[in-house]
């Protein structure tokens, strides 16, 4: 086995009756990277991480989690998770959850360390069931980093958290990759893969249709976005070649274009007086849009 | 402070220092797997005895209601009735261990279920066996808790006269008594939704204290059905320990318990292995 590769799934297929949920799926969590599996409802991104965990097992193909079945507890006594829909004991305080999570590992943080790393020791002596929901999502957090996993699985780590909470836990988030974890993150919230993941993944109908890093998914939208303040007509640049739309908003024409330079050059020609240029290239938004609507077409 | 400094900081003084080597994070000394199932029975038992909708009836319900028989209602007429005075004390006795077992299993573990906490745990590096032997495990204190207050209730206001063996074996029969609930209660959450179990349960739970006879002795036509219901076997081992007569050999009445307990156990861990 590459000693990089923490977890992977190779040639994955899982159905459940007549759904095919996984249909030969390869991937891999590299040491140190933080990997986005991205995907809208019903792609198999719960289906992939449920197998990566040992909850289940695939119908063909392999899952192994640090060369290992995940079913093997030595296994998992390398990662930390972080479920999004699941509701811990709302009897037991902070700390409790925590000391109880830790004696799963060999060599946990104490948790006041936890607390403190996580930013929850004013949560400490608190039941978890008088928590809010963005609250409930760091305790979650910090037990997810208690035995220091060397993987952290996160699914939907940031929902429920105000804007100071989530910029805290992207920052811890960067801290962790820096410091040699990997993490595997799902997340709805596109800008969050865009501004965290070193690699992507984007999953539908069970099959990975586009990985590589943020730069290479962005890459498979070959369209760009032109704006400018020109005289020209809506009308004159949508017969040029290589323009795909044209509007205007006031005095700004928005162009969508499959080659830009080309666009641009002629735009340039055309109107001396033309000003505010600017090229768009193609969010991670756009191209996962763009990819998932083509399979699902 | 914005986000990035603040990680930095705290995080200066803690790390998760991944580059440990790999051996120290799988091997777990058998010190440490015995105090990770320590903690969870811990807990299980600290989160339920701070729960007021199970504490408060299955501790308090029992006894509250002996005394209510035994003491308030009947309490002239049982002085003089020795045989039922047992026959109360046990039958309350045994009501005491069959809720925790049956409700601390058969909604707790469906609600678990559906809430995701038992998918959680099955994901995390959880000792095998450790949920199911911390339910047990809550299920045994509170019967020794229930067992306690009776017998405080039973030696005092009960004016029972036990002994101390006496009390010993109804502890240890109580301790051992709660499994098969336990298991019946298991059996019931790994199948049925967190809606229906509470139903379910109460069904049974109901269905088994009046058909058992051990509240209410049974019409001659309905005595031999008693027998299928484990409440029936514990309660007649209780009475064999307080020194009145019983009904069958105390070993098929163990038998039965620990066939009921075995069984419904693995049918219900084979559920779980396969559905979660």
């Amino acid at each position: 086995m590459n000693t990089d590769c923490l977890a992977e799934l190779s040639g994955v297929s899982k159905r459940f009756g007549k759904i095919v949920a996984l249909d030969g799926v390869d991937l891999d969590v590299r040491r140190g990277e933080l990997f986005a599996l991205l995907g809208p409802n019903g792609a198999g991104k719960t289906t992939a991480i449920s197998l990566l965990l040992g909850l289940r097992q695939p119908d063909a193909g392999s899952a192994l989690l640090f060369g290992q079945s995940p079913q093997r507890v030595e296994a998992r006594r390398q990662i930390g998770v972080m479920m999004q829909e699941v509701t811990l004991a709302a009897e037991l305080r902070i700390r409790e959850l925590i000391d109880l999570v830790a004696s799963y590992y060999p060599d946990p943080l104490s948790p006041d360390e936890v607390l403190e790393m996580t930013d929850t020791t004013p949560l400490r002596d608190r039941p978890y069931g008088k928590l809010s929901a963005g609250q409930k999502r760091q305790a979650q957090f910090a037990l997810a980093v208690c035995g220091r996993p060397r993987l952290l699985f996160l699914d939907e780590p940031t929902v429920g958290l105000d804007v100071q909470a989530r910029e805290l836990m992207w920052a811890t988030l960067r801290q962790l990759v820096e410091e040699g974890s990997s993490i595997v993150l799902t997340t709805h919230y596109l800008e969050e893969a865009e501004a965290l993941a070193d690699r992507v993944a984007v999953l539908a109908r069970g099959r990975m249709i586009a990985s590589g890093t943020v730069s290479e998914i962005r890459g498979h939208v070959v369209r760009k976005r032109i704006a400018c303040v020109t005289a020209l007509t809506t009308e004159e640049v949508a017969t040029w070649p290589d323009v795909q739309s044209v509007s205007r908003d006031g005095q700004r024409l928005n162009i969508t274009v499959s080659n830009a330079e080309t666009v641009v050059r002629r735009l340039l020609a055309a109107d001396e007086d033309l000003e505010e240029l600017e090229v768009l290239r193609a969010g991670l938004a756009e191209a996962f849009t763009e990819l998932t609507q083509e399979v699902v077409a | 402070m914005n986000g990035t400094r603040v990680a930095e900081t705290m995080m200066n003084a803690t790390s998760l220092e991944t580059g440990r080597a790999p051996g120290c994070r799988t091997v777990m000394p058998a010190r440490r797997v015995f105090g990770a199932f320590f903690k969870e029975a811990r807990y299980e038992s600290v989160r339920m005895l701070r729960s007021p909708a199970f504490g408060i009836p299955f501790l308090s319900l029992p006894v509250a209601l002996y005394l209510l028989f035994a003491v308030l209602l009947f309490g002239e007429a049982l002085r003089s009735d020795p045989k039922g005075a047992l026959f109360v004390f046990a039958g309350f006795d045994v009501l005491g261990v069959m809720g925790p077992g049956m409700f601390g299993f058969g909604v707790v573990v469906a609600m678990e279920r559906e809430q995701g906490l038992l998918t959680l745990k099955r994901a995390l590096p959880m000792p095998p066996a450790a949920y199911l032997l911390a339910k047990m495990a809550m299920a045994t204190v509170f019967g020794v808790i229930v067992t306690a207050t009776m017998i405080v209730a039973a030696l005092t206001l009960g004016h029972l006269p036990l002994t101390a063996g006496q009390c010993f074996s109804v502890a240890a029969i109580n301790i051992l008594g709660a499994l098969p609930f336990c298991a019946i209660g298991l059996f019931i959450g790994t199948r049925i939704s967190a809606k229906a179990a509470p139903a379910i349960t109460n069904v049974m739970y109901m269905a088994m204290i009046y058909l058992s006879g051990i509240m209410i002795p049974l019409p001659k036509t309905m005595q031999a059905t008693a027998i299928i219901w484990p409440a029936y076997h514990l309660d007649h081992l209780m009475f064999r320990a307080l020194g009145a007569s019983s009904q069958g050999a105390a070993t098929v009445h163990i038998l039965v318990l620990a066939s009921v307990t075995l069984v419904l156990t693995a049918l219900s861990i084979r559920q779980l292995a396969r559905v979660g």
